[in-house]
């Protein structure tokens, strides 16, 4: 648990924007990791992908991560920001676009 | 094993007393939702924090028994 809380610490660390999903961008495994992967897409943000499906130690141990207990989970400059409801509320309010800008990530 | 939009009403409602609880069955599968909660509980807490506080109302179910809840939380007006 404590191993896995690290590897997923590393991956929120070192990755600036990052997206754990069930399956990749090209192929979303859920319409909740879907539309979280349009919305990334729309955004024009370069992003990472975990697909969880791949990693069960990662799958459980998201969810205790940040408390949250579904997936998708969107990271930005390694604070949670939230699952997909989150991202779309966000989006449409503008607040996801001005997150990226003040984090300063280099647009892909 | 699908719920019942009544029962999540309810569970929300249990946590939440004030809220305003706004379900839809967005497949008609029963097994589908969206649910939109307006409460004074959520005034001055961060979205997360806000989604958190439903989670927590529905006891765990969430990302188990229920596992498409589409959720939006607010503010009354």
């Amino acid at each position: 648990m404590t191993d896995t809380n690290a590897r997923i610490g590393e991956i929120v660390g070192s990755n600036d924007v990052v997206l754990f999903m069930k399956g990749t961008p090209l192929f979303p495994q859920c319409g909740f990791s879907s539309r979280a992967i349009a919305i990334l897409d729309h955004l024009g943000v370069p992003y990472e992908t975990v697909d969880v499906l791949q990693d069960q130690e990662i799958r459980q141990g998201i969810k205790a991560y940040s408390d949250w207990p579904t997936i998708p989970q969107l990271y930005i400059k390694g604070e949670f920001v939230g699952g997909s409801d989150i991202m779309m509320e966000m989006f449409e309010a503008g607040e996801l676009k001005q997150l990226i800008s003040e984090a300063n990530i280099a647009p892909g | 094993m699908p719920m019942a939009a009544s029962d999540i009403e309810a569970l929300i409602k249990m946590a939440l007393p004030d809220a305003e609880v706004t379900i839809t069955d967005l497949a008609g599968d029963g097994d589908h939702y969206a649910a939109r909660v307006v409460s004074e509980a959520f005034r001055g807490k961060l979205r997360p924090a806000q989604h958190r506080m439903v989670y927590e109302a529905l006891g765990g179910r969430m990302g188990g028994e229920l596992h498409a809840l589409q959720l939006t939380t607010a503010v009354p007006n």
